[in-house]
């Protein structure tokens, strides 16, 4: 239970590996090189966060807020420049299959079929026997309603099935943490709830722990145990607004508590827009 | 009202396989009436006899320079020259081409220092190393093998080496972010991402190759089907000369065939 509020005023951080802080970043900072000429964007300032285990936590912002980099920086493809983050107490290092990652785009290999397409990550850890590997990818095939498309070849499926295979793959190999980079933003608009409701189910299923980026606030308050709203650039968290919907949620859309949530979070991105427009423009 | 809906989809169902089938067996009928009315009209020229046959034989005659041929005792030798410098030579090109232009688009740095060579080696027409080759190797079988293996391992290297390049990023993201590591990689996504280029470029390498196969047969060799067109233009027999220009088309079109049939089977992924 840790608001943002108390978090800042805690006088020292407890020791890593708090039970209550699964994934956990302190003051954390994360700055790139951006272009060809060499110039250093900032795009993560000082922030603290933590997800407890099985949380579902959403990252909103506008676009070039820094959602995607505090993705990329958990996954280990960007070094942090300062402050810290840790995955179960333990720095986070190179990619791993610990954490997997859902893009925005399917990115299933073409030349492989669904099935092994879902097993790939499995394959490359190499623990599993082949046949346990196949059984294992026929289980998350039947988990996302993809069962009868073992055999087909990813150019055969629509966008959105394509989306749940990219899922599967993801779920395949346990993560500890799930990180997903706007995975729904190019499905159409039916789809994309149809997966909502999908992913929550099967996030509750499978208990998994997950970090989802996104700048549909709806989507956001849909999914997540928590909404985080970030600052535009260098991101900083605005807010953060615990989320409890009667359940099941996928009902819960049009309700007033809902549309109470989505309004307090539109609210927040508001004002954090207001305070850098007069920087910006 | 339900069984006219059924009818209806089941035609739909059918019409592209159906669709595909009708335009293939047009496809062959055109090209092959087209290719018979040719041979028709050679034969008519023949007949009224409006070329010498020493300039342009009829088919007939064509036919029978092929059943010559066929019982000549030099035939198993010619065949089994020409085969083994093709053969020898396309089958080094092949693996030199493809680890080579693997690698040289695996590391960027490699291709940094090859690159250049490789750029000036390709400018050279590669039939004009010829006289070269003879000097270096002697005008046995080793010169001959090596004009067809540079003739024909440009391509295919050119074209591993694109391929390489034009790996999806995206997918090499995908692939890390699973903890691949570089072989892995190699394995799962670079190799299976440049079959098609590879194969384009060993189609490409096969008429290259021939070329290769003729072009050292005529700078001196006892044997080979080259050395044969060769000795036939020599002494005027130009339809012992159409014969063996048919081996060479025949030759080129089965290898190509084949090719696309491994194309084929590693391109049920495509679209």
């Amino acid at each position: 239970m840790s608001l943002p509020s108390q978090q800042a005023e805690r006088p020292a951080p407890p020791p890593l590996g708090a039970p209550e802080d699964y994934l956990c970043a302190r003051q954390l900072s994360v700055a790139y090189a951006a272009g060809k000429d060499g110039g250093i964007v900032l795009a993560i300032d000082r922030i603290d966060l933590s997800v407890r285990q099985g949380e579902l936590l959403c990252v909103v912002g506008p676009s070039g807020c820094g959602k995607t980099t505090l993705l990329n920086a958990v996954a280990g493809f960007l070094p942090i420049s300062s402050g810290e983050l840790t995955l179960k107490g333990k720095k986070i290092g190179r990619p791993g299959p610990d954490r997997a990652m859902v893009f925005q785009q399917p990115g299933l290999l073409p030349w492989r079929d669904v099935l092994h397409n879902v097993t790939y990550g499995l394959e490359l850890s190499g623990k599993l026997a082949m046949r346990e590997v196949i059984a294992r990818g026929r289980e998350l095939l039947a988990l996302v309603g993809l069962a009868d498309f073992a055999h087909v070849y990813p150019h055969q499926l629509s966008g959105g099935m394509q989306q749940r295979a990219n899922l599967a793959r993801a779920l395949a190999v346990e993560p500890e943490l799930l990180l997903l980079d706007e995975p729904f933003a190019s499905v159409d608009a039916q789809t994309r709830e149809t997966l909502q409701v999908e992913l929550l189910a099967i996030c509750r299923r499978a208990k998994v722990t997950a970090l989802f980026v996104t700048h549909d606030i709806g989507e956001a308050v849909f999914l997540a145990d928590r909404v985080c709203v970030f600052s535009r650039r260098p991101g900083r968290i605005l807010r953060e607004i615990r989320v409890s919907l009667a359940e099941p949620r996928a009902e819960a859309r049009l309700t007033p508590e809902f549309l109470a949530y989505v309004r307090t979070v539109a609210e927040a991105l508001r004002a954090g827009k207001g305070a850098a427009q007069s920087e910006t423009s | 009202m339900a069984t006219v809906i059924l009818q209806d989809s089941e035609i739909a169902a059918r019409r592209p396989s159906g669709a595909r089938i009708s335009e293939r067996v047009q496809r062959l009928l055109w090209g092959g009436l087209f290719l018979l009315a040719l041979f028709a009209a050679w034969q008519l020229e023949a007949t009224f006899g409006l070329e010498p046959p020493i300039l342009l034989p009829s088919p007939a005659e064509v036919v029978g320079a092929f059943g010559d041929f066929f019982s000549s005792p030099d035939i198993l030798a010619d065949f089994a020259a020409s085969g083994q410098e093709f053969l020898y030579g396309f089958l080094l090109a092949t693996a030199v081409g493809i680890v080579l232009g693997l690698a040289i688009g695996w590391y960027v740095k490699l291709g940094y220092l090859v690159d250049p060579l490789v750029t000036f080696l390709y400018a050279i027409p590669r039939v004009a190393l010829a006289p070269l080759l003879i000097v270096w190797l002697g005008i046995g079988m080793s010169s001959k093998v090596a004009l067809v293996f540079l003739t024909s391992v440009f391509p295919v290297l050119i074209n591993t080496s694109s391929g390489i390049r034009s790996l999806d990023s995206h997918l090499l993201r995908v692939a890390r972010c699973f903890g691949a590591n570089d072989l892995q990689i190699f394995r799962t996504v670079a190799l299976p991402g440049s079959v098609p280029f590879i194969l384009g470029g060993l189609r490409l390498a096969v008429g290259q190759a021939l070329i290769g196969v003729f072009v050292a047969e005529l700078l001196g060799a006892q044997h080979g089907i080259g050395a044969m067109i060769e000795n036939a233009g020599q002494q005027f027999e130009t339809a012992m000369v159409f014969c063996g220009l048919v081996i060479f088309a025949a030759a080129g079109m089965a290898f190509s065939a084949l090719v696309r049939w491994l194309e084929r089977h590693f391109d049920a992924w495509r679209v």
